[in-house]
Formats: C-alpha cells, sequence, structure tokens
C-alpha cells in the first residue's frame, strides 16, 4: 500500500510537472507580453530595456530554467498584471473555484444518483425513458449557453435572481446550477448503467430467491456494488467541473481560477497563468488519485501493491 | 438509448445457437436505438444540406446588416428569425454559422482520430519505450482541464477556422488513441492475430488487415460522441473570444454579442444555442447508437 501510494505520488508529481513545461513551451510560443505591457508609443531602445529587465531576452531554456528553479520552492514569479505574487493571486481564487464546484458537484449527485438508481430498477418504464431522454439533452446542452438561459429566465424576465458576483447565496444559485445540470446527465447515466449490470449479478437473485425483503436487496446488495463506478465518475467529473468552471465563472463573473485562466492567458501574464494551471493539474491529478484509493476501500478485491 | 430487455434476451437467444449469427444490418422498428440513430444521423445530413444551401435558401448577406432594422423580433418584415444588433438577418447568419460548426466538427474529428488511431497502434504494437512515453504523454493531457489546454494553443495559433481545428484536434486526439491502444493490447493475445503471426504475416499486414479493422468500429462510434463535444468547444472557444471572430458569423460569437442585448432580444440568446444543442443532441444519439453497433464487445 505504502509503495503504491509513493509510486502514484511520483508519477502525480511527473504528471505536474510535464504539464507545466508542456503549458510554459505553448505560452512562450504565443509571443512576447512585454508589447502588451508597455506604453503604444515606447521607443524600441525602451520595449528592449524592458525585455531584458522581465527576463525574456534570454534563450528560452535559461527563462525555463529559472521558472522551473523557482517554481520548486513555490515561487511562480509576480504577475505581470496585477503586480502581485502569481502564487498569491491563485489561491485568493482557488476557495471562490471550489466553493463553485463544491455545490455543483452535489447538485448533480444528489440529483443524478437517486434518478440513475430509479431509472435501472424501474428499466423500460417511463421514468426511465424520461430520465435517459433528460440525462442525453442534459449532456447535449452546452454549459455556457444553459447558464444565459438560466439568466434570461431567472435575472432578466423574473428578476428572482442576481446575473452574477459573488458573496451572497443567491449568487451562488445560478452558477452551481449551470455547472451541477451539466454534470447531472452523466452522472444520471452511469449510475443506470452500472446499476443495470449489478441488477443481472447471480448474487441478486440468490438475494432475492432467499426471500430478501426488495428494499434489503436494493439497498445492501445493488446500491453497496455498484457504488464503485458511481465513485469514479464523481471523481472524474470533478476534473471535468473544474474544466466547465472557466467557462462559466467567465459568464458568471465568479471570481474564482477558472476566469483566472481566461484573463492571464488573454494577457499574457505567463506567471499567473502557469501557477493558475499547476492548481489545476494538481488537484485534478490529486483527484484521480483519491479515486482509485476510495475504489479500494469500497470493493475489497482490489489490493494495491 | 438502446432497449436493454431487448438486448438481454437477444443475446439470450444468441448463446443459445451453437454459432453466432453473421451481423445482420438490417434494422428492427422496435429496436428503438436504431431508430434515434437513424433519425439523428438525417438531421445531421439536413443539416449539412441546409449549410451548403444557404446562398439559395435566404436572399440575405450574413454580413451585411441595415441599422433601421435592428432587433426585430422574429417573423417580422420578411426576417424569419429575426435580426440581430447590427440589423443583419438572423437565419442568415445561423445558416451560414453551421457552417463552421459543421466543417470544425467534421474535420476535427478526421485529424484527431487519424493521428490516435494511428499513435494507438503504434504504441500498442512496438511497446517498449514508445508504448511508455506515449501512455504518459495521454496520462498529462488527460490531467489537464480540457479548455484550459484549448485555450492556451488557441492563443499561440491565432484566432482562426484552421487555428480552432488544429486547437481541438491537439487537444482530443489522446482519447483515441488510448482507446485504440488498449483494444490493441487485448487482440494482441487473440488467436486470430497469433495465427496471421504463425502463418508468417508481415507486421502491418497484421496491423492493416486483422487489427485495424477491429478497432475502427469503436474509433468511430468514439468520433461520432467527440465531433459534439468539439463542435461546443468551438461554440465554447468563440464564445470566449478566442474562435471565430465577428463579423464572420459562428454560433458561439453570435451568442457573445447577442447576450448584450438580452433584455431587448431574447431571439439572439436562444435560437444559436438551440442550433449548437440540437447539433450536439444528435452526434450523441448517433455516437451512441454507433457504439452498440460497432463495438464488437456489445454486439455479443
Amino acid at each position: 500500500m505504502a509503495g503504491y501510494l509513493a509510486r502514484r505520488l511520483a508519477m502525480t508529481g511527473l504528471t505536474v510537472f510535464l504539464a507545466l513545461t508542456f503549458m510554459f513551451g505553448v505560452l512562450h510560443m504565443a509571443g512576447d507580453p512585454v508589447l502588451l505591457l508597455v506604453p503604444v508609443d515606447s521607443s524600441p531602445e525602451y520595449i528592449e530595456r524592458m525585455r531584458v529587465q522581465w527576463g525574456f531576452a534570454d534563450p528560452l531554456w535559461v527563462q525555463y530554467a529559472r521558472f522551473i528553479g523557482h517554481a520548486a520552492v513555490g515561487d511562480f514569479g509576480t504577475s505581470l498584471k496585477y503586480n502581485l505574487p502569481a502564487l498569491t493571486l491563485v489561491l485568493e481564487r482557488l476557495p471562490a473555484t471550489g466553493l463553485l464546484t463544491l455545490a455543483s458537484m452535489v447538485i448533480a449527485v444528489a440529483l443524478g444518483v437517486p434518478l440513475g438508481f430509479l431509472a435501472a430498477v424501474r428499466s423500460g418504464r417511463l421514468s426511465d425513458r424520461l430520465s435517459t431522454v433528460g440525462s442525453v439533452l442534459g449532456q447535449s446542452i452546452p454549459s455556457f449557453w444553459l447558464g444565459l438561459l438560466l439568466i434570461l429566465v431567472f435575472s432578466v424576465t423574473l428578476g428572482v435572481l442576481p446575473t452574477g458576483g459573488m458573496g451572497t447565496f443567491r449568487q451562488l444559485i445560478l452558477p452551481s446550477l449551470t455547472l451541477g445540470l451539466y454534470s447531472l446527465g452523466r452522472v444520471v447515466k452511469l449510475t443506470r448503467s452500472s446499476v443495470l449490470e449489478v441488477l443481472r449479478a447471480d448474487f441478486v437473485r440468490t438475494a432475492r430467491a432467499k426471500g430478501l425483503r426488495e428494499w434489503v436487496v436494493l439497498y445492501r446488495h445493488v446500491l453497496k456494488n455498484a457504488a464503485i463506478p458511481i465513485v469514479t465518475i464523481i471523481g472524474l467529473q470533478m476534473g471535468g467541473l473544474i474544466g466547465g468552471a472557466i467557462v462559466v465563472e467567465t459568464i458568471f463573473a465568479w471570481p474564482g481560477l477558472g476566469r483566472l485562466i481566461v484573463q492571464s492567458i488573454q494577457f499574457r501574464d505567463f506567471p499567473t497563468a502557469l501557477a493558475a494551471v499547476f492548481f489545476t493539474a494538481v488537484s485534478v491529478s490529486l483527484m484521480n488519485l483519491i479515486v482509485d484509493l476510495l475504489y479500494g476501500l469500497l470493493n475489497p478485491r482490489i489490493v494495491y501493491e | 438509448m438502446s432497449d436493454r430487455a431487448d438486448a438481454s434476451k437477444d443475446s439470450a437467444a444468441r448463446a443459445a445457437a451453437p454459432f453466432p449469427p453473421r451481423r445482420r444490418w438490417t434494422v428492427r422498428l422496435h429496436d428503438t436505438g436504431a431508430v434515434w440513430g437513424i433519425a439523428a444521423g438525417l438531421f445531421l445530413l439536413l443539416e449539412a444540406c441546409l449549410a451548403l444551401g444557404a446562398p439559395l435558401l435566404t436572399g440575405y448577406d450574413p454580413l451585411r446588416g441595415d441599422l433601421e432594422r435592428r432587433l426585430l423580433a422574429p417573423g417580422a418584415a420578411g426576417h424569419l428569425l429575426g435580426t440581430d444588433q447590427l440589423g443583419r438577418d438572423l437565419l442568415a447568419r445561423m445558416l451560414y454559422g453551421a457552417r463552421i460548426s459543421l466543417v470544425v466538427g467534421v474535420v476535427a474529428v478526421a485529424v484527431a482520430g487519424t493521428v490516435g488511431v494511428v499513435a494507438g497502434l503504434m504504441m500498442a504494437f512496438r511497446g517498449g519505450w514508445l508504448d511508455s512515453i506515449g501512455s504518459r504523454l495521454v496520462d498529462v493531457q488527460l490531467s489537464f482541464p480540457f479548455m484550459a489546454l484549448a485555450l492556451s494553443i488557441a492563443a499561440v495559433l491565432g484566432a482562426s477556422l484552421t487555428g480552432i481545428i488544429v486547437t481541438l484536434a491537439i487537444s482530443s486526439w489522446v482519447l483515441y488513441a488510448r482507446l485504440v491502444r488498449g483494444e490493441t493490447l487485448g487482440m494482441k493475445q487473440q488467436e486470430f492475430v497469433e495465427a496471421a503471426r504463425t502463418l508468417g504475416a508481415p507486421r502491418w499486414r497484421i496491423l492493416a488487415r486483422h487489427v485495424l479493422p477491429n478497432v475502427l468500429g469503436p474509433a468511430i462510434a468514439l468520433g461520432s460522441l467527440e465531433a459534439g463535444r468539439l463542435i461546443v468547444a468551438e461554440a465554447s472557444l468563440s464564445f470566449l473570444g478566442y474562435g471565430i471572430q465577428p463579423p464572420l458569423a459562428a454560433w458561439g460569437n453570435m451568442l457573445a454579442e447577442g447576450k448584450n442585448y438580452m433584455a431587448r432580444a431574447w431571439w439572439l440568446t436562444v435560437l444559436p444555442g438551440v442550433a449548437i444543442s440540437l447539433t450536439c443532441l444528435s452526434t450523441t444519439v448517433l455516437g451512441d447508437w454507433l457504439t452498440d453497433v460497432l463495438d464488437p464487445r456489445r454486439r455479443r
């Protein structure tokens, strides 16, 4: 177990390192941020001086080595736009995105697992058909459009909820609903198919044959065994949610990591973009690791070596 | 969407037969998955015809507006779907916008699929360092939020149709590589591959004649599912300003512009989104059905 954990953590570290390297390369190919930072009428000499001062005149590998060296001790440099440490900026935004993804996940799981379970148990009947159609529909609606529609209905037409910002509970409703409904379809679909799989298993037939009450069969035998794939998808959805948050945060002016990524890429604010990417890659990788460990807890047949 | 109860009855009947029956391509009408899948395919075909025939279907220029006819409601003065903030006909812009969405969906999936399938085959068959490096690359890319990756690549490549297609292809080829690698690894152990190798078939022949046809089905099904996701991704990128730039009509940037007039002109916010959703819905339904039909494991 300890060996497995150590190996997985090393892999996570390698993944994050490669992700940062890749991102560094891509961003530096996107062009020099100096031209965006100096006044429009700057002289070529001034631009050159700034380039040297900010270190953009060095060869790329020197810049890269400097970046990795500093990043290894948690220093991602100073934001070119806000003139604050990039790490501070990102850490400030982290709770907002955490709150948003958590609220969305709660919506998706609290609605999705019971709906999917019900659909599987009542397989083939109207409620199953409806939830299947609903989940396919839900997956096809782009989250940014869903967000716009919710604003159109609840903010513009009915005027009951604010269009954006963060601070009150009412401001959390629309963004978390947008992001949550986006995952809902997938959670319903996966819950349904994994419960259906378990329902066909021999031990369920045995449980019924020995006369157990239906809810005991469903709870003790079906739900517990179906939980494994459900936990996986919930974990993987977290990664998707963090990505989805990029668009949703922009629409609702939610001051989270996603919006910071969009803005920093736009302004060629390399240090901030890299720090933000670092934290997303770390959270997604750790999430995957946690899911794999939960797997072992839920299914004693899996042994990590 | 397939009828599970029906499918299980079917497989029980097949298991009882001494030999599995030959694959049948006839569609039974009570097979709801097939009916919906084919309907979705026909809808996409219709949409492609509408996009191609846009100049014949509307007399309006998608780029030229009439400022005296700004924000007209649907149905007003010969504008079936109304006009936008510059007095441009919304129907014309949506028809021309369909071209962008469909081209992006088809070309990006074709590029990503080809690269991914070849990479997956190579990784599984060569093994060794190629497989280790490839698999690691796949893992890295998958632990990266798709939008963050697409945004940064789009920032490099610039906002153009080619840029968007390359961006989406780079962001999604790993899915095919992972799928094909897994399928191929499983197939390498099977008797028919072993038999071909024993008979002295060269590696390329085994790959092309025995492995590729078997992995192509699942890859095509994935491609159909992916087409919808990439169309939505293009719309999202255009919406954020990294994709197709105004005044060109793309569903995503139409929404980005239209949202500013939400209170006065709901149709600018609603209608392009309906088009995106219907397109994505169709590719998803088609892809689900294709997965059922083309995936050898599900065909049992």
